[in-house]
C-alpha cells in the first residue's frame, strides 16, 4: 500500500511539481491569513518551509486523511512547533482537516493551537513547541516502530535556530548509534531566529560538517526547488544511515516586505492592509482573498 | 584479576526490587521497553536488560533525548519505562511535561536514588524536589512505595495503569515492613499501624521510620497512627480528612523538601476538607552532603527521634 494525500482542488496543475507548487502557494496564503486572524503568529518560517512541507504531505509521505490510525502510515514530527500555521495550512489543503476551521488559529477552544497539540488534533502525532524535543519524540518512534517491524518511515522538521538546544545533538547521536535509516530530518535553514542571524546569535557552521561527524547522510539543498526537495526526499530512502536533508530557505520566502528580516520571525500582528500585499504578492485571486481573509 | 563489589547488586533495596518485579513480569508485558542512560547497574534495570535485551534501549548519558524518545515509543504503541536518578529526572522534566504527560503518553518514569537515602554520592545527586516538581505536571501520577514488597506491587499497578506515572525506588538496602498479604493500590494510603492522639503521614524510606516513632512515642504513653501513603498524587484526600476527624493532628514524614511533597499534598488535602495542625518533618529548604543515610537521617532531622519530636509539638497545638 502507498497511498498519498490528494488536495480538494489542485487549481488544474499537470505535473507532480506544478501540483506540489500549488500545494505549497496554499500554505503560504493560507498561514498568513491565519497569523492574520489570530492577530499573533510566527510567519516567516511558515514561508520558508512552505515548500517542504508541500512535497513532505502531497508526495514524500505515506499518509492520508482516513489513514490517521493506521499503523502503517508514515509519521511526520514538526519539531520547530512554530510552524504551526504552515502545518495546518498543508493539513488543510490535503483533507487533514477544515480549510475554514484551521483559519481560527490560536483562539480559545479552537483546536489549532499556536503550537501542535495531538490531544487536539490527532493527525499531528505529537505535541511540540518546546525545542529539541520533536527529534527525539521521531526517534522514539523509529526505534518503537523497527521494535514491532513496522518499516513505516519518520520525518521530521526542524528549524536552525533549535539546533541550538544541546538535545537536538543527543539526538543526533542516538540516531545514528541506533542505525534508524527509515529517519528523515529536515532542516529549514532560512538563517534566521527570533532575534538576528544564527551567526549572530549562535553561531551553527559549518553545519553540514556536524551532522556527518554525527554519522548521519548529509544533504544540502534549495529548499524551494521542489524538483530537488523530492530527490533529496528519494535519495533519503534509500540509505540506511539516518538522513538529514539541510534546506537552504528564505525566510518570509514569497512576500518581499518579509524576506530576510527576523522581525517577521513573530510573533507578530498583521495589519490588514499587510495581510492583503502578502496575499497579493503571493499572486492570491480576489476569490482567494475573499475566503481567507473575510471569515 | 579481582573485580570490584557493585554496591548496586548488594542488599534489599528497593531499586533491586523494582529491576526483579519488572524482569518477571516482562513476558505479562508484552509492550513494555525499558530505556537506559548508562546507569542500569544503579536503577536495578539490569535484571531486565539481561532477561529481555530486545526491549532493552540504550540512550547514553542524555536524559533529555531519553525522555522525549520515551513520548515517541509510547505514540507508536509501546510502553516505555524510562529509567534513571531522581536528580536527572530533574534535568529532563520538560520533556516528561511536553512529550510525555502533555501528549497524554502511557509512559512511566522510574527514578532510583531518591532524597538523602542517596547517602555517599552528597548533594549534587540527593533529589529532594523531584516530588514537588513532578507532582506540579497535570496528569501525572507520583509514587513512592515503602518497601521491596510494596515495591513489586506497585511495579505491577503502574504497568497495568493507563497513563503517566513517575515512581521512586530507593538505593540503600530498606527493611521489610509488609508481609506477603500486603496490598497496593495507586490513590490508596494505608493505616498500618493504629492510634488516637494523632496520625503520622509517611512515604518511602519515611514509613519504616514513622513505625519506629510511634514505638517512641508510646513509651510516652503518646498513641500514633501511622499512614503509609504511597501516592501522593492523587493523594487519598478521603483518608487524610478522616485522619484528621479521628486524631485531630497530623505529622508529614519524607525524604524530600519540606515543601512541595508529601506534606504539601496532605496539606492541601487537609485545607480543603478537615483543617487540623499539621508539622511537616522533611529536609528544610536545603541541599543534601555526603554521608550515611542514617547519619544524614540524623543530621537532617528526618529520623524517628525527629519524627517523635514532631507528634509532640503537633499535640500541643491541638
Amino acid at each position: 500500500m502507498n497511498m498519498h494525500a490528494q488536495p480538494a482542488n489542485d487549481s488544474g496543475a499537470t505535473t507532480l511539481e506544478d501540483r506540489l507548487a500549488q500545494a505549497a502557494r496554499f500554505v503560504r496564503m493560507h498561514s498568513i491569513a491565519s497569523i492574520y486572524h489570530a492577530g499573533s503568529g510566527h510567519p516567516g518560517g511558515a514561508m520558508s518551509s512552505a515548500d517542504l512541507f508541500a512535497c513532505l504531505y502531497g508526495a514524500e509521505m505515506n499518509v492520508w486523511p482516513r489513514g490517521v490510525d493506521d499503523p502503517g502510515r508514515d509519521r511526520f514530527v514538526l519539531s520547530k512547533g512554530h510552524a504551526a500555521p504552515a502545518l495546518y495550512a498543508v493539513g488543510a489543503y490535503y483533507g487533514f482537516c477544515d480549510r475554514k476551521d484551521s483559519l481560527n488559529l490560536r483562539k480559545l477552544n479552537s483546536p489549532f493551537q499556536g503550537h501542535p497539540h495531538v490531544l487536539d488534533l490527532p493527525w499531528v502525532e505529537t505535541s511540540t513547541g518546546s525545542l529539541g524535543q520533536g527529534i527525539s519524540v521521531a526517534i522514539g518512534m523509529a526505534i518503537g516502530l523497527r521494535l514491532q517491524n513496522n518499516p513505516a518511515r519518520v520525518y521530521t522538521m526542524l528549524g536552525d535556530g533549535e539546533l541550538q538546544e544541546g538535545e537536538v545533538w543527543e539526538a543526533a547521536m542516538s540516531a545514528a548509534h541506533h542505525k534508524l535509516g527509515t529517519l528523515t530530518a529536515v532542516i529549514d535553514y532560512n538563517k534566521l531566529q527570533s532575534d538576528a542571524s544564527n551567526d549572530v546569535i549562535m553561531r551553527l557552521e559549518p553545519l553540514a560538517d556536524k551532522w556527518r561527524a554525527f554519522g548521519w547522510d548529509v544533504q544540502e539543498i534549495d529548499g524551494h526547488d521542489i524538483a530537488a526537495i523530492l530527490a533529496a526526499f528519494r535519495h533519503a530512502g534509500e540509505t540506511d544511515l539516518p538522513s538529514v536533508i539541510i534546506a537552504h530557505t528564505i525566510k518570509g520566502k514569497g512576500v518581499p516586505y518579509m524576506e530576510n528580516i527576523p522581525a517577521w520571525h513573530g510573533s507578530v500582528k498583521f495589519t490588514r492592509a499587510q495581510a492583503d500585499e502578502a496575499l497579493e504578492a503571493l499572486g492570491a485571486s480576489a476569490e482567494e482573498m475573499k475566503e481567507l481573509l473575510d471569515v | 584479576m579481582s573485580s570490584p563489589a557493585l554496591i548496586a547488586s548488594n542488599g534489599d533495596s528497593l531499586r533491586e526490587a523494582f529491576g526483579k518485579a519488572l524482569s518477571a513480569m516482562a513476558d505479562e508485558f508484552p509492550k513494555l521497553v525499558v530505556l537506559d542512560a548508562d546507569i542500569a547497574g544503579g536503577t536495578g534495570v539490569h535484571h531486565f536488560r539481561k532477561s529481555h535485551p530486545e526491549r532493552f534501549v540504550q540512550f547514553g548519558i542524555a536524559e533529555q533525548n531519553m525522555m522525549a524518545a520515551a513520548g515517541g515509543m509510547a505514540a507508536v504503541g509501546l510502553m516505555p519505562v524510562v529509567t534513571t536518578f531522581a536528580v536527572f529526572c530533574l534535568r529532563a522534566i520538560e520533556q516528561a511535561r511536553l512529550s510525555l504527560c502533555y501528549a497524554r503518553r502511557n509512559a512511566k518514569i522510574v527514578a532510583s536514588h531518591p532524597g538523602l537515602d542517596v547517602g555517599p554520592d552528597g548533594g549534587s545527586a540527593q533529589a529532594l524536589e523531584d516530588l514537588a516538581c513532578f507532582r506540579a505536571i497535570p496528569g501525572m501520577t507520583v509514587i513512592s512505595p515503602a518497601d521491596a514488597t510494596e515495591m513489586a506491587l506497585a511495579t505491577r499497578a503502574i504497568l497495568q495503569f493507563d497513563g503517566p506515572v513517575y515512581m521512586r525506588t530507593g538505593r540503600s538496602p530498606s527493611p521489610r515492613i509488609f508481609g506477603d498479604d500486603h496490598v497496593f493500590g495507586i490513590g490508596k494510603g494505608q493505616i498500618i499501624r493504629q492510634g488516637d492522639d494523632l496520625t503520622i503521614i509517611a512515604c518511602g524510606a519515611e514509613v519504616a521510620r514513622a513505625l519506629a516513632a510511634a514505638d517512641l512515642l508510646l513509651r510516652d504513653g503518646i498513641s500514633a497512627r501511622v499512614v503509609n501513603m504511597a501516592t501522593i498524587k492523587p493523594i487519598d484526600s478521603e483518608l487524610v480528612a478522616r485522619c484528621s476527624r479521628d486524631t485531630g493532628a497530623i505529622v508529614t514524614a519524607e525524604d524530600h523538601n519540606i515543601h512541595g511533597g508529601l506534606g504539601g499534598a496532605v496539606a492541601e488535602a487537609l485545607a480543603a476538607t478537615t483543617p487540623c495542625p499539621v508539622e511537616f518533618v522533611g529536609v528544610k529548604d536545603v541541599f543534601g552532603a555526603s554521608g550515611e543515610p542514617e547519619e544524614l537521617a540524623h543530621h537532617y532531622e528526618i529520623a524517628a527521634p525527629h519524627i517523635a519530636a514532631a507528634a509532640k509539638r503537633v499535640l500541643q497545638r491541638k
